[in-house]
């Protein structure tokens, strides 16, 4: 299966998602207008994936900034995340924020609050 | 009251401003935007914290504007620009305010008040649990809009947003939104 690589811009991320090792990132910010034209593809992508996922995925987000499009989006990635956990693989999301910025570990606790798989919160400096 | 675009952008122009505009909300238009404010806020001095609120709210505050600014008709069309809007970003005091305004048809205006009334009056863990609901069971529109964007702002913001619709014209209100972000005090 082909690796997604996206180079970021100002208002998107950059991507990696690696079928062979089961990394996956996404990194920068994501302030589109309209997301769902550059989620679509991340989630079809995690469709096929999760028909034939690695032992364990290992999700890597470190956002800096995402809109309210971007949240509903990035809760759709976690479902298909879940989805995968659910039928027994390892998932593991780590949701990065910098010190000192709670709105984004709020996000993430809240996302953690919806999807049941295993969430690591982790500070970076800034 | 009815409404009178130099008076309102003037009143909107009070305190130390950082940024005005009044014109089309396009995408382009939200990037420059933004790049303009990110490099103002560099050159401020209080904590990063507060700058990510301020460029958060900004970025909702436009994308509320471009998702819900309604095509005017052909007699406002001569007047103003196509998707017009108005954008303020001031600071009086502690107290940081980004200013919006557009015209809405008046057959919104009960919903956007009641929306926004009602955001107001719910406290910090009410907000986070309608924040989560909305998120979880509301589809995104096929512009891209979640109907998260306001609670979003006062989430984030702790504070009351503030309104007010003018009246333009018999289909038209102007409607003007203020939200605040705050210097933390100590």
């Amino acid at each position: 299966m082909e690796s997604v690589i996206i180079e970021g811009t100002p208002k998107t991320p950059s991507v990696k998602f690696d079928a062979a090792t089961g990394i996956l990132e996404i990194k920068g910010r994501s302030i589109p207008e309209n997301s769902i034209e550059f989620y679509k593809p991340l989630v079809d992508w995690l469709d096929k994936y999760s028909t034939d996922p690695v032992s364990q995925t290992v999700v890597n987000i470190h956002l800096e900034y995402f809109n309210t499009s971007s949240s509903k989006c990035i809760l759709d990635v976690f479902k298909k995340l879940e989805l995968i956990h659910k039928a027994k693989n390892d998932v593991v999301v780590n949701w990065y924020y910098e010190e000192d910025d709670e709105d984004m570990l709020e996000a993430g606790e809240d996302y953690e609050s919806i999807i049941r798989i295993p969430f690591k919160m982790i500070e970076v400096e800034d | 009251m009815s409404f009178n675009l130099q008076d309102s952008f003037r009143k909107m122009n009070e305190g130390d401003v950082l940024l005005a505009y009044k014109g089309s909300i396009t995408p382009d238009l939200i990037t420059n935007v933004l790049e303009v404010i990110e490099s103002k806020l560099d050159d401020i001095n209080t904590v990063s914290a507060v700058k990510k609120k301020i460029y958060n709210v900004l970025v909702e505050s436009l994308q509320n504007l471009f998702h819900h600014i309604d095509e005017l008709p052909g007699q406002i069309k001569d007047e103003f620009d196509a998707r017009f809007g108005v954008l303020v970003v001031s600071r009086e005091g502690d107290l940081y305010r980004i200013s919006t305004g557009n015209f809405v048809r008046k057959g919104k205006v009960k919903q956007l008040k009641d929306k926004i009334d009602k955001i107001n009056s719910l406290t910090r863990d009410e907000l986070k649990d309608m924040y989560k609901f909305v998120l979880n069971h509301q589809k995104l529109s096929s512009k891209g809009g979640g109907g998260l964007g306001l609670i979003d702002i006062a989430k984030k913001t702790g504070n009351r947003m503030e309104y007010s619709f003018l009246n333009y014209n018999k289909e038209f209100d102007f409607f003007n939104l203020n939200v605040f972000v705050s210097e933390p005090s100590n």
